[in-house]
């Protein structure tokens, strides 16, 4: 085989691994709130991506919004967790805000054979934190929503700040647990108020 | 000599009555376990056991260890021990009645004593020898059987009977001037003094309509309790001479009223108005004697910090007190502060506060904060279960027996602290609720004014729990109003009203 056909190849592989992790998406749970789809990054040109749902703050800061970003493809859901997680850390799309606090960087991540998920995070997730209880629950629930809406095998999510367990990030919410996703602090991308979600059901995803 | 013979049977007769009177107290004191001391201080109270022996009363070392956390070491070879707290020692040895207490002499009633494996001290110990190198004061008020730490307020309260009637005439004395709040009821007159506790002198029994004047459940309450004859009580309230005075008359019945009467406040409308029969000494548990205040923060976690300046954790510390004063004056409550100045406390610390000093309510105080200036107005969370927390909620209590003192075993239900508040749940959305009402009436609310989310605090406070954010300090006229007088009473007024409101729920679910 010519180097020319290897290449050609291995881009085929590439872009199915790229088609099949997209439609395993399209059948997974998704979060309610319809999320944005103007607010896309640019993928590296060549590199195989994903689309995901990554959660910020609206610009009002009351409510988290679902937007649709593309992460770079990876071959196993740790893997894909990582690609995720670090592209929620990046600055958020305009006109949204980025709730975790700057320089916050991913230092693990794995998942349990019950479904738990573990992100440890550096200490600027504490230490730079503004506070307040809604602030804080919007931190916790932008990883934990994030985590649990792109990767099907993840139920609760659990913080770790520097490889430990912590009580809490900024003094009120409680993330010595794992946790499940709250959909009640969503609101979605066309500015409608945050609120419980319409039924997780299957005609719910197909409509979508 | 028939003369002689009767009196000298009389006076043998009176030498032996008079060995019997003698010697009964001293019997009966070795024999009788006396009353538990009763520790006051901030942190609220319990019971310390002490012993009698040769007519003093004496209280293990072990116990003052675990009290006042002090260090106690025993030297074999010098036959005494040594207590150290914090770097002083106190010396003591068990053939002296004194103490080296950081290298003064102080004197004892008697040596400590050997009884088995434990040291045994004078009850004196207490204030003489570790009071000195104790940093909050210590003070034994033996007759009132009370043990203060640090600065309480225990004014001494006597009561007497000015005219047995009828109308019986009594006054009650508080001593020095200290505010109280005067309940009356067909059965009873109630007295809830603003101190920590009280130092009774009650000297009379039974008098005209009065059947007795006793401590209540709180160590700062005095029931007034009347009989059956008795009418409607009227009391009025005077200070005078740094003593405040309760005059109290009680009429006799023509026929006993249905209510009490009008002008006077009254607290449990399920109180007896009938003649129902009352068990001496076991009055009815109000269903809110404690409140628990967690003013948020503190020390170098300062919360959320204004653009101004106003930091969470001062106005929270401003609000509590606020409260306190209202709950204190308004209702006679016992108030918990988790922090009464500016220092970190644990989430775990304060919730133990709240748990140990078995408050029937704890609100947590805090102010919110957002990454855009827009949100405002006051919020109530109160605490989301989880998966464990459900399956504790639906599952009846774990019992485990205990081994008690004396012998047997009591069963005491276990729940795992960190779900402690499962079982409360929806006794913290009521208050959310009630909450959420009085605050809209007073200060501007979220958008959301009710919340609920996996709170730290409230996920271990076994009692009803809510945690308020009173505003929005990034906000800036949120920020600049909740530096002002005016926010911080209406907030402090609005948790009052509310706590009055969900007292009366408490009442009607704890009735029969």
């Amino acid at each position: 085989m010519s180097r020319r056909a290897k290449g050609y190849l291995i881009a085929i592989v590439v872009a199915a691994a790229g088609v099949t992790w997209s439609l395993t998406r399209l059948l997974s749970p998704e979060p309610s709130p319809a999320p944005a789809s103007a607010a896309t990054a640019a993928p590296p040109v060549g590199t195989a991506h994903i689309t995901a749902t990554l959660y910020y703050v609206s610009s009002d800061g009351r409510a988290l919004v679902p937007v649709r970003r593309d992460v770079p493809a990876a071959t196993s859901v740790v893997d894909q967790g990582r690609q995720i997680l670090n592209v929620q850390l990046q600055a958020a799309p305009q006109p949204y805000v980025q709730v975790i606090p700057k320089g916050t960087t991913l230092r693990a991540f794995y998942v349990t054979e019950r479904g738990d998920a573990f992100v440890d995070l550096s200490g600027d997730v504490v230490s730079a934190h503004p506070g307040g209880s809604l602030t804080e629950l919007l931190t916790v629930y932008a990883i934990v929503n994030t985590v649990t809406s792109n990767l099907p095998a993840v139920q609760r999510v659990q913080l770790l700040v520097e490889g430990k367990e912590v009580d809490t990030i900024a003094g009120h919410v409680d993330v010595r647990r794992p946790l499940e996703r709250d959909t009640t602090l969503v609101r979605d991308g066309r500015g409608g108020d945050a609120g419980p979600p319409p039924a997780k059901t299957q005609d719910s995803k197909l409509k979508k | 000599m028939s003369r002689w013979r009767v009196t000298a049977h009389t006076r043998v007769a009176f030498v032996i009555l008079l060995c019997l009177i003698s010697g009964a107290p001293q019997q009966a004191q070795d024999a009788t376990v006396p009353a538990p001391l009763m520790l006051v201080s901030k942190d609220g109270r319990r019971t310390v056991p002490t012993v009698t022996s040769s007519g003093r009363e004496l209280i293990a070392l072990d116990d003052v260890a675990s009290l006042f956390q002090v260090a106690v070491r025993e030297d074999s070879l010098a036959g005494g021990v040594t207590i150290t707290y914090r770097g002083k020692t106190i010396i003591a040895s068990a053939d002296q009645p004194m103490a080296s207490v950081d290298g003064r002499i102080v004197t004892l009633p008697s040596p400590i004593t050997r009884n088995g494996r434990r040291w045994l001290v004078p009850i004196e110990f207490l204030p003489r020898a570790l009071g000195p190198i104790y940093d909050q004061r210590i003070d034994l008020r033996r007759a009132a059987r009370l043990l203060l730490v640090g600065d309480m307020r225990v004014p001494r309260v006597s009561a007497r009977v000015d005219a047995p009637g009828p109308p019986t005439r009594a006054a009650v004395v508080i001593s020095p001037a200290t505010p109280v709040s005067v309940m009356t009821d067909a059965s009873r007159v109630v007295l809830r003094v603003e101190a920590d506790a009280i130092e009774p002198v009650f000297p009379f029994g039974a008098t005209g309509l009065i059947d007795s004047v006793r401590v209540g459940d709180q160590p700062n309450v005095v029931f007034v309790a009347l009989n059956r004859q008795a009418g409607a009580a009227k009391t009025a309230i005077a200070t005078a001479d740094n003593t405040t005075r309760v005059v109290i008359e009680v009429p006799m019945a023509e026929a006993r009223p249905a209510t009490p009467d009008s002008k006077l406040p009254t607290t449990d409308p399920r109180l007896p108005t009938t003649e129902s029969p009352r068990l001496p000494g076991l009055e009815p548990r109000q269903a809110l004697q404690t409140l628990a205040i967690d003013p948020g923060h503190g020390g170098d976690e300062v919360g959320v910090r204004g653009a101004s300046g106003l930091e969470e954790k001062q106005l929270t510390l401003d609000v509590a007190r606020r409260l306190r004063g209202l709950v204190e004056r308004g209702l006679g409550v016992r108030v918990i502060l988790t922090r009464d100045d500016d220092r970190m406390v644990g989430i775990d610390e304060r919730a133990a506060a709240a748990n140990n000093g078995k408050a029937d309510l704890l609100l947590s105080l805090h102010a919110n904060g957002a990454l855009s200036g827009s949100p405002s107005g006051a919020e109530v969370f109160y605490d989301r279960l989880d998966r464990e927390g459900e399956a504790v909620r639906s599952a009846p209590a774990a019992a485990v027996a205990l081994p008690v003192i004396g012998g047997g075993t009591r069963n005491i239900d276990v729940v795992p602290w960190e779900l402690a508040q499962a079982r409360h749940v929806e006794a913290s959305a009521m208050l959310a609720s009630v909450l959420e009402q009085e605050l809209r009436q007073r200060v501007p609310i979220g958008q959301r004014p009710i919340q609920q989310g996996p709170m730290r605090l409230l996920s271990a406070a076994n009692m009803p729990a809510v945690l308020v954010e009173m505003a929005y300090l990034t906000n800036s006229a949120q920020e600049k109003a909740a530096a002002g007088e005016e926010f911080k009473n209406a907030v402090a007024q609005a948790l009052y009203n509310a706590i009055v409101r969900f007292r009366g729920y408490l009442e009607e679910t704890a009735a029969p």
